[in-house]
């Protein structure tokens, strides 16, 4: 029990008479990979909200990074990270102007802050675009860094909403390979994809349907249930069966 | 004759160069992918060919009329969808479709026929805005308003980015369809397994086209020897790095649940054998995604 840093018991939220998220519960261990798909509109977003303390559930509970989401949300704030396709980082800022804000959000001591943005430029190999504003970097450099971003404060969790959209082959292997270095560092990692070839990069997944997780195992066990050769041919089985109207 | 005919189309912002000597041809009914990352100059060549954008070098004609000079002719017969939802959110389904129509000079009624397909689907929720869509519907309409002044030439950049591999399945039918009746499609997607979808694709990064050929054939003009091994993902990363260390392994690179190996020629498996048993490895045709990271080398 110890080593699950996300749990969540029937977690529920309705909008009025609309139920989007219907009575998930899972959970996912320290330094686990754990992939969240299903189609747009399934209620992933509603889901992932809930768990980082941004909206209350209607229903159930959840625990993340060892607090409480309905009741502990600040606590839980300053124990994850957060990264999205969509959001990650201010264009008009410059590299290290980045980082200091997102740090000084996340409660990163003053003092700790530039010694660990020189370690961190150094280790990405970006000690020359230091002083470079955001929106100049090419898109493959912008998500490495927002990532790195996301786990400055060096969270517990950190929750990834389609990292890599849109990026080109070779840097979404090297995002992958990130996301391998922060989980061996006991980094959870919680990440929705589009790409199916990325399920395959996840220690285990969960399929959502309308609200409810119709699927949850490793992709090998998944294939094997399902009796195909990809997580796409599992994905289009599954989802398929939508009801809902979007 | 060619319905969009491109002859080295060049673009600058500043110093920066957005595209490079960009020429091609898509005929009627044909569809014609331009796949490529973010950042690769797909929205500055749809922007150019829509009218909306200068090109710094070069010319382009749509449906016979000249980019700079026809900019009004060339409004009228074409669509486009932009890669951003670019419809009215506070409107509803039907008043946006309403609307477009109506700026073209016509009205929905008239040319239901060529959008019904598409519009039945979102037909129950036309009253709704359409700012309260999901991803999958807002694209089914924005579709739907592309077409609805009857089109001979569809601009589409990106429509199914960010969306689901089900909607995007159901999505590239419907593309197939509207070909049939004899449009010519021009779209864009960073997802490389969509191209088997395209009569023709363009791969195009930092703003250059790097080829256009039928999918078939740059499958077929790879020209290094390409291998699969599974791998769970223990260890992956240490594997990957072993493999490279070998001689003649070009490169290796994680896909799926395999691991993909580029040799130079065919001798060179032999040398993996001090790694896997040779049963474990098997020789594979490339995807159009081992040829874009081949051809970006």
């Amino acid at each position: 029990m110890e080593d699950n840093v996300i749990i969540a018991e029937g977690l529920t939220k309705c909008f009025g008479t609309f139920t989007a998220v219907d009575h998930i519960s899972f959970s996912v261990k320290k330094g686990e990979i754990f992939g969240f798909l299903g189609a747009n509109g399934a209620g992933k977003t509603t889901a992932m909200r809930m768990l980082c303390g941004l909206s209350i559930p209607t229903e159930g509970k959840a625990v993340v990074a060892g607090f409480d989401v309905e009741t502990q949300s600040e606590e839980i704030k300053k124990n994850i990270g957060y990264m999205s396709q969509k959001f990650s980082l201010y264009e008009d800022l410059k590299v290290w102007e980045n980082i200091r804000l997102f740090a000084g959000i996340y409660g990163v001591p003053e003092k700790e802050i530039a010694p660990k943005t020189d370690a961190l430029l150094g280790r990405l190999g970006f000690e020359k675009e230091k002083n470079t504003l955001v929106k100049l970097l090419p898109l493959g450099w912008k998500q490495k860094l927002a990532f790195s971003v996301a786990i400055f404060h060096g969270p517990k969790i950190v929750f990834l909403d389609e990292p890599t959209g849109g990026v080109d082959p070779m840097v979404r292997r090297q995002f992958w390979n990130m996301i391998y270095e922060a989980a061996e560092r006991g980094i959870t990692v919680f990440v929705t994809t589009h790409y199916m070839d990325e399920a395959e990069y996840c220690d285990r997944i969960s399929i959502m349907v309308d609200g409810r997780i119709e699927a949850m195992d490793t992709p090998k066990n998944l294939k094997d249930e399902f009796g195909v050769e990809s997580m796409d041919e599992v994905f289009y089985l599954l989802a398929r069966t939508a009801k809902r109207a979007e | 004759m060619a319905k969009v005919s491109v002859k080295n189309i060049g673009k600058r912002y500043n110093k920066t160069v957005a595209l490079k000597d960009i020429s091609f041809d898509a005929d009627e009914g044909e569809i014609f992918g331009i796949i490529g990352p973010d950042g690769a100059g797909k929205t500055s060549l749809f922007r150019i060919l829509t009218t909306l954008l200068l090109p710094t070098e070069g010319s382009a004609e749509v449906c016979g009329y000249d980019i700079i000079k026809d900019y009004v002719a060339i409004r009228k017969t074409i669509g486009y969808m932009p890669g951003r939802f670019s419809l009215y959110e506070d409107l509803t389904v039907e008043e946006n479709l309403s609307f477009f129509a109506s700026v073209f000079n016509t009205t929905i009624k008239e040319n239901y026929h060529l959008v019904e397909d598409i519009y039945k689907q979102i037909e129950p929720f036309k009253d709704r805005r359409a700012g309260k869509l999901s991803g999958g519907m807002k694209q089914k309409l924005a579709l739907c308003c592309a077409m609805i002044h009857k089109p001979e030439v569809l601009f589409l950049d990106e429509p199914t980015t960010g969306v689901d591999p089900v909607s995007r399945k159901e999505f590239w039918t419907m593309l197939a369809r509207l070909k049939n009746q004899g449009i010519t499609i021009i779209v864009s997607t960073p997802y490389m397994d969509e191209a088997s979808r395209c009569d023709r694709i363009a791969l195009i990064n930092n703003g250059v086209f790097m080829k256009i050929e039928t999918p078939q054939n740059i499958i077929g003009q790879y020209d290094k020897i390409l291998c699969s091994v599974s791998a769970d993902k223990t260890g992956k990363t240490k594997i990957i790095a072993r493999i490279k260390s070998v001689d003649g392994v070009s490169d290796c690179y994680a896909f799926g649940d395999k691991i993909h190996i580029v040799l130079n020629d065919k001798d060179c498996i032999l040398n993996l054998k001090k790694i896997f048993e040779s049963d474990e490895i098997c020789n594979i045709t490339p995807t159009i995604e081992d040829c874009f990271m081949e051809l970006n080398r």
